[in-house]
């Protein structure tokens, strides 16, 4: 089991004749997710490495049954993407692009809210569930099939680091995911952690957060209540200075909300173990789980 | 990205939200024509710089005469003004604001947000004007009043009078007041704004609604539909070195410690300036170089961190995956020798050839350490600062 997408994912890529969307596809393609189609408005009617693309998102998904999209475009276009995937009726849209404008993602947010489709991300390394498919940039290679702990994140690069610990101490995920790291996001930490719950193959869950706004601080609450399985927690940014943005769009201590010392706090209050030296994060899952 | 108080009060005319009389002036003979065009006293001297808690700094004076206004901006212009906001190296005034000076009855507080988890915007005002709204939140949040706007449906009249009843407003202040609270929120809307706050909003003996203060930030991802907003740029009120890493596209904040490092993605830079803490010494920067982490990249990111002279040693924590090791190793190594590096450099990368990258750094005949992990990254590193 796993959450949110596994082998019947049925993937089409927004952006695909791209620089990235080409690579990134290909490679998820060779790490065996089911590509059944492109769209790139314009390039309708041809194919992309045996890919059939097409104009619109809904006409890629009347045509392949596409049920999963992976948004590619540049930031300033990948609003109108997402709004596009949810109105063709796509259950999950995962988009990958960093640096959408805060507005276009309120208005996104606000679309979304009367819809059926589940948005991760933006700014998100995508979705895994290893040895089934991989809808993302992440390196399939790092990850360990089977679970049976589901990982969910706010960041990129960090995840990587994290699900490679976890593996080199033998321990498998189901699915591990990027919620992303901008200040409006689709997916949140609370929506995985609950699917991570009812999932009967999920027996831990690791959580990753960041400085700046307070979805640690829902999270640990929603666990406290809701959450029976343990979770291991960790936060970056304890070094982080106030008022600077860092890197991440959502990465901000702003005033005196938003710092890594309280979420830690907030988390250790909800019963997470939170790990405080990512050199031995690993280590430490393997006594929890 | 942040603007001067003066720009922001550019803008505030640009959409008829009542502003004082007044203009930005670079030394004590333009402050002077200012307060002769102005042609009454008292006015006011305000510095410009990008930080609040202004006044307290002494950067804010009444001035009652012509000889007051050219002392007070002489003296103002050129000092190095240390608020809250600033640290303690303070920031050095280039330019003052000269307002009229108002006869004011009543100061309140009115901002308008992004709010993260609901996705809406906020209107957020108190009576309590002038005060910080960080300290008034904790003290008595019960003066704060929140309105939430949806923003496919935009802003409303009863939006608007939830704000203004809740502010106690007296019935000849309502009617320009709301009609200054809807230019301020097209405003917000119109330019990606990240933050628009007026502390204080004041109300005249006149019954007039006068921004007395103007502080408006964006949204950098939207900068590029805002060519306008972009030349309010004032790269003075940068880090010279922050300045120039902008310009490789590199992200990068210069911070107080003595060890540099340099690692792909944000979340993971930021937990390896936490680790550098955790194994004894401080991080001199956050430096994320993206998920690419080019030759040149790694080359840019070398001449950034060894223009800070506290830099004793680099750490370089790349989680390639995708990326080759070895590609990236002779990036490493070409960009050492470009720049001369005669400081230690830790390294400590994983991704495709791993092996293969390793031997080309210990080959290379530089001042290289590999490290197998993070923490063995973070140790070593520490180590040899300390030596």
């Amino acid at each position: 089991m796993s959450i949110f997408v596994d082998n019947n994912t049925r993937l089409l890529v927004q952006g695909i004749t791209g620089k990235e969307g080409q690579f990134h596809t290909q490679q998820c393609v060779a790490y065996g997710t089911k590509v059944v189609a492109g769209v790139t408005p314009g390039k309708g009617g041809r194919n992309m490495d045996d890919i059939p693309v097409f104009n619109t998102v809904k006409e890629a998904v009347a045509r392949t049954g596409a049920n999963c999209s992976m948004v590619f475009v540049p930031p300033a276009f990948a609003a109108d993407a997402i709004m596009e995937a949810a109105d063709a009726g796509v259950d999950i849209i995962v988009a990958i692009t960093e640096g959408i404008p805060v507005m276009d993602m309120i208005k996104v947010k606000n679309t979304l809210a009367g819809k059926t489709s589940r948005l991760i991300g933006p700014n998100c390394p995508g979705i895994i569930t290893p040895g089934q498919c991989k809808i993302g940039i992440m390196p399939g290679p790092i990850h360990k099939p089977g679970g049976p702990v589901g990982v969910v994140s706010r960041s990129g690069t960090l995840t990587y680091e994290v699900v490679h610990q976890l593996t080199l101490q033998g321990i498998g995920q189901t699915t591990c995911l990027g919620i992303g790291g901008d200040p409006v996001n689709g997916t949140n930490f609370i929506d995985c952690l609950d699917a991570f719950e009812k999932d009967p193959e999920t027996t831990g869950i690791v959580m990753v957060g960041e400085i700046g706004g307070t979805a640690e601080e829902e999270a640990s609450e929603f666990i406290a209540k809701h959450v029976t399985k343990p979770v291991v927690g960790f936060v970056a940014g304890l070094t982080a200075p106030p008022g600077r943005r860092m890197g991440h769009a959502g990465a901000i201590i702003s005033g005196s909300s938003g710092t890594a010392q309280a979420k830690i706090e907030a988390m250790k209050a909800g019963g997470i173990h939170i790990c405080e030296n990512l050199g031995i994060f690993g280590e430490l899952c393997s006594e929890v789980f | 990205m942040k603007i001067h108080e003066y720009q922001a009060k550019e803008l505030f005319k640009k959409y008829n939200i009542p502003i004082p009389d007044g203009a930005v002036a670079f030394n004590p003979d333009d402050a002077k024509q200012v307060a002769e065009n102005l042609g009454q006293f008292p006015v006011v001297v305000k510095a410009q710089i990008h930080a609040g808690g202004r006044g307290k700094g002494g950067g804010v004076k009444l001035a009652g005469s012509m000889d007051e206004v050219t002392g007070i901006a002489g003296e103002i212009i050129g000092m190095n003004l240390v608020t809250h906001q600033t640290g303690p190296d303070g920031k050095r005034v280039k330019k003052v604001l000269v307002e009229q000076g108002l006869n004011i009855s009543k100061e309140l507080y009115l901002s308008i947000i992004p709010d993260r988890s609901t996705a809406k915007i906020v209107i957020m005002a108190s009576r309590a004007g002038g005060m910080d709204i960080e300290e008034v939140a904790v003290e008595t949040p019960e003066k704060i009043i929140k309105v939430f706007i949806d923003p496919l449906v935009g802003i409303q009249p009863f939006h608007c009078r939830e704000v203004a009843f809740g502010l106690n407003l007296s019935s000849s202040v309502m009617r320009p007041f709301v009609s200054m609270l809807g230019s301020l929120y097209r405003l917000f809307m119109d330019y990606d704004c990240s933050l628009v706050e007026i502390n204080p909003l004041v109300i005249t003996a006149e019954d007039a609604v006068i921004a007395l203060d103007a502080k408006v930030d964006f949204d950098d991802n939207a900068l590029y539909r805002h060519k306008d907003i972009i030349e309010y740029r004032d790269i003075d009120e940068e880090d010279p070195l922050e300045v120039e890493a902008s310009k490789f596209h590199l992200n990068y904040i210069k911070l107080d410690g003595n060890v540099g490092n340099m690692v792909n993605g944000a979340g993971l830079a930021m937990a390896t300036m936490d680790i550098i803490k955790l194994a004894g010494a401080e991080p001199a920067n956050f430096l994320d170089v993206g998920g690419g982490a080019s030759a040149e990249m790694v080359e840019n990111g070398f001449r950034i961190m060894l223009g800070d002279k506290n830099v004793k040693g680099i750490l370089i924590n790349i989680f390639g995956g995708i990326l080759r090791c070895d590609v990236l190793a002779e990036g490493v190594v070409h960009a050492a020798e470009k720049t001369g590096i005669n400081i230690p450099v830790v390294i400590r990368m994983e991704g495709t050839n791993v092996e293969q990258g390793r031997k080309i750094l210990a080959e290379s005949g530089l001042n290289f350490t590999t490290a197998s992990d993070m923490k063995d990254a973070a140790q070593k590193m520490a180590q040899l600062v300390a030596d």
